[in-house]
């Protein structure tokens, strides 16, 4: 029997088989995931903000892109993953109302998404699929199982990737 | 002016949200009254802070679908506003509205979206006019853009927005109806700056 591990926004936690690692509703935050298929451990992050440093206030890790990913790195070869072996997944990012220009509301969920390949650019963990943009919410399961990533959206069929 | 704390500030903060709630809320019960043709009352609003990555949570389960109603402000103030409306409340709120029988529900055709939409947009209006009035600030609203999803994903769009400058989100919640009470949320997002100048056209400072 497997379990379901929640994160919640600006939160982030590890998962190994045969549970299931998930968050719902992410808007125009981003869920990443890590996983290892051989040990089949994981972990996800929701976070809010691409950039810690831009921020006065920025004690909360899980809330960026860069602290976050690097915190759920940590953790999940903490657990025992192989951080060579380790594939990233990406989902969220959306455009939640279409709010004409390039006002901050308008583009935060596609600099999120852009955070994060950089990020794991910079980490050189390879992004092997993502779902981001959009203008719809998205609730995320990581199977720990298998490595697959189930997409849930109000109206549209599953989605795994 | 005497100098004050910002917990103090923040507490005079919400005093002055719930009194706009009370008159932006008013505002709205004529208008929607009008509207609709029905006697409306109202309910004395109420003001949470909320934690900004509780907001997900924050009016119904993460999951459940509601109707998120958004609008940006400018001129004296930048920053945006957003009006929540569970999914009962926006059913009966679009029935009313296109004369159907109140027990009617159906997927929102494009047509009900529109007529949401206008009635987010004078509700919001209606907030917007209170805060322009208490402050003495001009304030423009942009046209209204709507969604019916999540409420997390929705909701994310202002925990986002304050979770740049803090970890708090003021939530006003408002209650009108006439038979059936209607459950709206409000959040007003002034940009940094904006939230300085709404405390020194209040009178406050830190």
């Amino acid at each position: 029997m497997s379990e379901v591990i929640r994160v919640g926004m600006a939160d982030l936690n590890i998962c190994k088989a045969p549970d299931i690692i998930t968050t719902l509703g992410l808007g125009s935050c981003i869920g990443l995931t890590f996983y290892d298929p051989v040990t089949k451990i994981g972990g996800m992050v929701h976070y809010m903000l691409p950039d810690s440093t831009q921020m006065r206030n920025n004690s909360n890790i899980a809330k960026f892109a860069d602290t976050g990913i690097e915190e759920l790195l940590r953790r999940v070869v903490g657990a025992g993953a192989n951080r060579g072996r380790l594939v990233a997944k990406i989902a969220g990012g959306a455009k939640m109302f279409e709010v004409s220009g390039m006002s901050n509301v308008g583009n935060i969920g596609e600099r999120n998404a852009i955070a994060a390949k950089e990020k794991l650019k910079e980490l050189k963990i390879r992004l092997i699929a993502e779902d981001t943009g959009l203008n719809y919410g998205r609730t995320v399961e990581l199977h720990c199982e298998t490595g697959e990533f189930y997409i849930k959206s109000v109206g549209k069929p599953l989605k795994i990737i | 002016m005497g100098k004050f704390t910002l917990e103090e500030v923040n507490d005079m903060y919400v005093d002055v949200l719930r009194e706009l709630g009370n008159i932006g809320a008013g505002n709205a019960t004529t208008a929607i009254s009008s509207m609709l043709g029905i006697r409306i009352d109202m309910n004395v609003p109420k003001v949470e802070l909320v934690e900004a990555s509780k907001l997900g949570s924050a009016i119904c389960p993460e999951d459940e679908i509601i109707v998120g109603i958004f609008l940006e402000v400018q001129t004296d103030i930048e920053g945006s506003m957003m009006f929540l409306l569970k999914m009962d409340s926006a059913q009966y709120l679009v029935n009313k509205l296109m004369g159907r029988d109140i027990s009617y529900q159906k997927e929102f055709d494009e047509m009900d979206l529109s007529a949401l939409k206008e009635i987010g947009n004078i509700i919001a209006a209606s907030y917007l006019s209170a805060l322009s009035t208490i402050t003495n600030l001009v304030i423009t609203p942009s046209i209204p853009y709507i969604s019916v999803d999540m409420a997390a994903s929705i909701l994310s769009v202002p925990a986002i927005q304050f979770g740049q400058f803090g970890d708090n989100a003021l939530l006003i919640e408002t209650e009108f109806g006439d038979d059936v009470m209607i459950n709206g949320y409000f959040i007003l997002m002034p940009e940094q700056d904006s939230y300085d100048k709404i405390l020194t056209a209040l009178g406050l400072s830190i």
